[in-house]
């Protein structure tokens, strides 16, 4: 307790040097935080996103499919099991089938994924029920970033060229009936979603599907012959991959900030040894044990950390709850990656993040200050009194 | 009714003397394929702005294996494709790298052009997979042409169905139109420039035209053909990408 009180009243005895070290410090607490908060706050919105819009409850995959090679998807698709048939007419399951086509808006070419939806499913957030036929029109639904990047409306008439299941060229004009927005740009960009009746139909696939799309109130097995379920540990894995390099590119810049805290806590030690050796000398003749005036010196240092993380609370609390209700904006074109991001992020501070960081901070400062006063425990007392220098 | 005689007698003479569709392609196959040709050829890729030519050289062995290496602009110079049956590779020296062209690569415009690189692959053994009808005759381009029309009899063709006006006295298809399913045309394709090659006739110019596409389309013009010349086994070969 004597080293406790000992140790604030010297601090605040260093007057400037103290304020100094316990703003960079308070910094590098409020910086970790909230860069930290942003990797999690995105992580929890793509994932909420990415259930909504695009994994649901996790996907079976005809096994044939393969996301990552291209080529397999002629032959990613097969009859929808009975299994999930009761749950496809509910709309319990978003029943889906895919080929590549090619768009020409306004006589461009552009290579496209024609997905075939059905009407009634609820699995998904893809605003089906807005594809309705009108006589001989097929309906199509594209998201907001495809809109853009095509030129098209709602109610333009677009001309598609596909092949069908027998590798055949097949074209005809779709009609845009909705446009959606999504902060999921796999079911976006260069994504067109037509009803799945007539998917099947002009592919010549009758009743087949590439994948199922599990939602929330369907009851479906875990195995089914021909199809593989992918939870969402599999389905998550290239965003948590993401998510990760991100958080390891952004502690860069709050490490150089605890960096140059430490390295100040750091020289105020050396300092206070070099400075102090009359008082650590008094200490041991006043019957203080060496390790005792260690353990006071390395609690000053360490009371760096405490002090930093109170200023640091009195402006980061409001900083970081404001930040997480007006959110941060993403730089444009961020989603053209392919990976789900809201326009706007929203930082989520987890209590494991913050007591995390607080005691990393504290152990990290408590050790750099413990480094220079081992030096005390090897002085002579009759020559630290009397001042010289060891 | 002599007249009439003399006029049906005509018309079976008309008939006779016009052959099957079958018959048509095979001359055609006759004329234009041989074992082995080298070509030196540009290709000028007209888009929406502007319009830039591509020069290169190929060496092709049947309908199975052809290398094409292109010559310039500076850009592509180097940049080799070689076609072995249904597989296709494109090497370029920018990357150092081979990669082999399948899946939706396979649909990408060669160069920008109006060809993909599927259209690159198209098995010309159009008896095999089409019934070729003759459904009238025509003068195109000032010759007289027997207008083919080709439908496919199996499931596996890119094209339900083909036109083709083919010159009646050169068998050299002057014009061809692929049509989708839906019966939408999709591609044409227009043979000019014919010239005496040794025995046949050839085009020096063919100008490609995707319909569903903006732009003037993409013209090959043939510089330099030579049929049935020595190809080293080695030039159609992956080892001749680097």
């Amino acid at each position: 307790m004597i080293a406790l009180k000992l140790a604030i009243r010297n601090l605040l005895g260093a007057g400037l040097r103290t304020f100094l070290i316990v703003i960079v410090l308070s910094v590098a607490y409020f910086l970790i935080i909230f860069m930290n908060g942003i990797y999690q706050g995105w992580d929890k919105q793509a994932r909420i996103e990415m259930i909504a819009w695009e994994v649901g409850e996790g996907q079976y995959w005809q096994e044939n499919f393969d996301p990552y090679d291209p080529v397999t998807l002629v032959d990613a698709h097969a009859v929808i099991p009975e299994a999930f048939k009761k749950d496809v007419e509910n709309g319990n399951v978003a029943a889906l089938l895919y080929t590549q086509a090619t768009i020409y808006p306004e006589g461009r070419m552009q290579g496209i994924m024609l997905k075939g939806i059905g009407v009634n499913q609820k699995a998904i957030a893809i605003p089906s029920a807005q594809l309705i036929a009108e006589e001989g029109d097929i309906p199509a639904l594209i998201g907001t970033r495809f809109a853009k990047n095509a030129k098209l409306e709602i109610g333009d008439y677009v001309l598609i060229r596909w092949r069908d299941v027998n590798g055949t060229f097949d074209a005809t004009e779709i009609k845009i009936a909705g446009i959606f927005s999504t902060a999921v740009p796999a079911v976006d960009a260069g994504q067109v979603w037509i009803p799945l009746d007539m998917m099947q139909r002009i592919t010549g696939m009758p009743g087949e599907a590439t994948m199922i799309v599990k939602g929330r109130d369907a009851e479906m097995p875990a195995d089914v012959a021909g199809w593989e379920f992918k939870d969402h540990s599999y389905l998550f894995a290239a965003l948590e991959a993401l998510i990760q390099s991100k958080t390891i590119g952004g502690s860069v810049f709050y490490g150089i900030m605890l960096a140059l805290a430490l390295l100040a806590v750091f020289d105020t030690q050396v300092l206070s040894i070099f400075r102090r050796q009359r008082e650590i000398g008094t200490y041991i003749s006043m019957g203080m044990t060496r390790r005792e005036v260690v353990g006071l010196f390395t609690v000053e240092g360490a009371m760096h950390a405490v002090l930093a993380l109170f200023v640091g609370a009195i402006y980061g609390i409001p900083l970081l709850l404001y930040l997480q209700n007006k959110g941060i904006g993403m730089p444009e074109g961020t989603d053209e990656f392919g990976i789900a991001a809201a326009e706007r992020i929203m930082p989520y501070y987890s209590v494991a993040l913050i007591v995390g960081t607080v005691i990393v901070v504290m152990i990290a400062t408590t050790i750099i200050s413990y480094m220079p006063v081992r030096k005390i425990s090897k002085m002579n007392p009759n020559d630290a009194i009397r001042g010289k220098i060891q | 009714m002599i007249r009439i005689t003399v006029a049906l007698l005509l018309m079976a003479s008309m008939l006779s003397a016009q052959p099957t569709g079958k018959e048509i392609l095979d001359r055609i196959d006759e004329n234009m394929s041989s074992d082995t040709r080298y070509l030196k050829s540009k290709m000028v890729i007209h888009g929406p702005r502007t319009s830039r030519t591509i020069e290169s050289e190929s060496w092709a062995k049947g309908d199975q294996a052809a290398l094409t290496e292109y010559l310039s602009p500076a850009r592509e110079k180097g940049t080799k494709m070689l076609k072995l049956e249904d597989k296709l590779w494109i090497f370029s020296p920018s990357t150092d790298r081979t990669i082999q062209i399948s899946g939706h690569m396979l649909r990408q415009s060669v160069m920008g052009s109006d060809l993909s690189y599927e259209d690159m692959m198209d098995d010309p053994n159009l008896t095999s997979k089409y019934d070729a009808v003759v459904v009238g005759s025509e003068t195109y381009n000032e010759r007289e042409c027997w207008i083919v029309e080709m439908h496919a009899k199996v499931d596996d063709v890119a094209y339900q169905m083909r036109k083709l006006w083919v010159d009646n006295e050169r068998y050299i298809p002057l014009k061809e139109e692929l049509y989708a399913k839906s019966g939408k045309l999709l591609k044409k394709t227009e043979l000019t420039d014919i010239k005496r090659i040794d025995s046949r006739w050839y085009p020096g110019k063919i100008v490609f035209k995707d319909m569903l596409k903006k732009g003037a389309g993409t013209e090959f013009i043939v510089d330099e053909i030579r049929f049935n010349v020595d190809i080293p086994e080695h030039l159609l070969s992956k080892a001749a990408l680097r």
